[in-house]
């Protein structure tokens, strides 16, 4: 893509965006964040507020690097985080993220994670809760190069749909060009499991609390183990309750 | 306490209890044996709402009222607490967490006062060491990782600190030990042997039973009471099989 010119929906990676909201913040300055040969680094992204953001992030970690990444995207408009990770030998990468939403919003989350050389690790969990008539996307990318045996990816994607009128597009994507690789996908759209709100239910819980619980449960997934979990974790939780 | 009188229930639309009648008195244990398929989990469903267990005819009543039209939550409410065959799994939530909003839930709707969070604990404590179950395991996600045994046993300290009137209890038994099977006996004595309870113990079993003594014995079969009678029913089950004895 150009820097300039805006995408159209034929742009794999804008399928599902909001073209409309996201005219005025183009073109986007990509958020470089370079990780160092052996070194660490973490970023956690709240993006709530009420007015239409988008980010891109590039971020790229040298050979025995990690990075962790969480994201919450609970913005009451248009969200949309795209990030691009290129991993270098032995690298690791984590992604936790969360979108809610209610009401007529659009959240998205683009992710390309490039395997470049061997022995990468990634992981990403991306959980999902909608109601209203809220879209919320989700596009992933890995993409293992030549040469980058050993790489072990790993995609848990699941949304959970409050309202029939709410929408989940999940796109997990492998482009596989070496051998000995682990990609696992997990990828659902689903309802809470029906056995285990019954469970809680025949304890005396009503309906309405044992939904609430058992989503608590699932948004926290997201941010396991982030250096702030707990704040994370409340954050998303608080973004729930306006949902429920 | 428990009455049910000509019970049919479906379950995914097939007919499986077939006018079950069956009456529970205050202070008294019943066992309830019978093949595998007769229909013991469908009844313990049904008495307890489960989606999916559809009543097609007759009633149950709970000290007089219709429990059948009413949801889970306030069957519980109501004084009913069950106990699963198969305890479910429930990752990212935990025992103490959502035992004390079910607790309160069923307090608020009795009129009562909310346990505070140190009055929970010390009460869920003592249930805990009732079945001699760490604490600490109620700190952790429902059933999660728990054996067989230890679900069995986490059933019967919920039951414990829920404190019903009536405790149906399917399989209880199952997938314990020696040990535990006692532990667990004693457990059922302790909570539930008083004037104003009762239990409906489903069993394949007469092991069980030599340590929570029932008043009454029953065999389903069919989706339905073919036979009742005292403690010996069981001794007779076990030595002579349901073919013989329910015939
Ligand atoms: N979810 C279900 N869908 C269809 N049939 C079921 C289901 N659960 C139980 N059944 C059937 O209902 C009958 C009674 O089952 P169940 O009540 O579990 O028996 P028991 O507990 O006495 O072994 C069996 O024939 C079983 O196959
Ligand atoms: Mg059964």
């Amino acid at each position: 893509m150009t820097a300039l010119a805006l995408p159209t929906r034929r742009d794999e990676a804008f399928r599902y965006a909001d073209l409309d909201a996201l005219a005025p913040l183009w073109p986007l300055a990509p958020e470089i964040i370079e990780v160092a040969a052996g070194a660490t680094g973490a970023l956690a992204i709240v993006a709530d507020g009420s007015a239409a953001q988008a980010r891109e992030l590039a971020i790229t970690v040298a050979d025995g690097g990690s990075f962790d990444l969480r994201v919450l995207n609970v913005g009451r408009a248009y969200g949309r985080i795209a990030v691009t990770v290129t991993l270098g030998k032995a690298a690791q990468f984590h992604i936790g993220a969360a979108q809610l939403g209610g009401g007529e919003q659009v959240l998205e989350l683009v992710t390309e994670v490039r395997h470049a050389a061997p022995d990468a690790v990634s992981r990403q969990v991306v959980r999902s809760v909608l109601g209203g008539h809220a879209t919320g996307t989700y596009l992933g990318k890995v993409a293992v190069a030549r040469g980058a045996d050993g790489t072990d990816a790993g995609q848990s994607v699941r949304a959970m749909l409050l309202t029939r009128t709410a929408t989940a597009n999940a796109r997990p994507e492998l482009e596989i060009y070496a051998d000995d690789v682990k990609c696992e996908h997990g990828c659902a759209v689903g309802e809470l499991d029906a056995a285990g709100l019954f469970y809680l239910e025949s304890r005396g819980l009503p309906p309405e609390l044992a939904k609430r619980l058992m989503l608590q449960a699932f948004i926290a997934e997201a941010f396991t183990g982030a250096a702030d979990e707990d704040v994370l974790t409340e954050a998303a939780l608080s973004a729930l309750e306006a949902l429920l | 306490m428990l009455h049910i009188d000509n019970l049919s229930a479906t379950v995914a639309d097939k007919p499986i209890l077939k006018g079950l009648s069956l009456t529970v008195n205050a202070g008294e244990i019943h066992a309830i044996m019978g093949p595998n398929g007769a229909g013991k989990s469908t009844l313990a469903y049904t008495l307890g709402g489960r989606p999916g267990y559809d009543v097609t005819g007759g009633t149950a009543t709970l000290d007089g009222q219709d429990i059948l039209a009413l949801a889970p939550h306030e069957r519980a409410a109501a004084g009913l607490f069950l106990g699963f065959q198969y305890p479910v799994e429930i990752p990212g939530v935990s025992f103490v967490q959502f035992l004390r909003e079910s607790a309160n839930a069923q307090r608020k709707s009795r009129g009562e006062a909310p346990l505070s969070g140190g009055e929970f604990l010390k009460l869920a404590r003592e249930k805990a060491g009732l079945l001699r179950m760490d604490m600490d395991m109620l700190k952790r996600p429902v059933n999660v990782g728990f054996s067989g045994g230890e679900k069995k046993r986490a059933e019967m300290v919920q039951m414990g600190i829920l404190d019903p009137s009536l405790a149906v209890l399917d399989e209880t038994d199952s997938g314990l030990d020696i040990d535990a099977l006692r532990i667990v006996g004693e457990g059922i004595n302790a909570i539930m042997r008083k004037p104003d309870k009762a239990v409906l113990l489903i069993t394949h079993y007469q092991r069980l039973l030599d340590y929570v003594k029932p008043d009454f014995v029953h065999v389903l079969a069919g989706g339905r009471i073919v036979k009742s009678g005292g403690p010996e029913l069981a001794h007779q089950l076990e030595e002579h099989g349901y073919e013989a004895v329910a015939a």
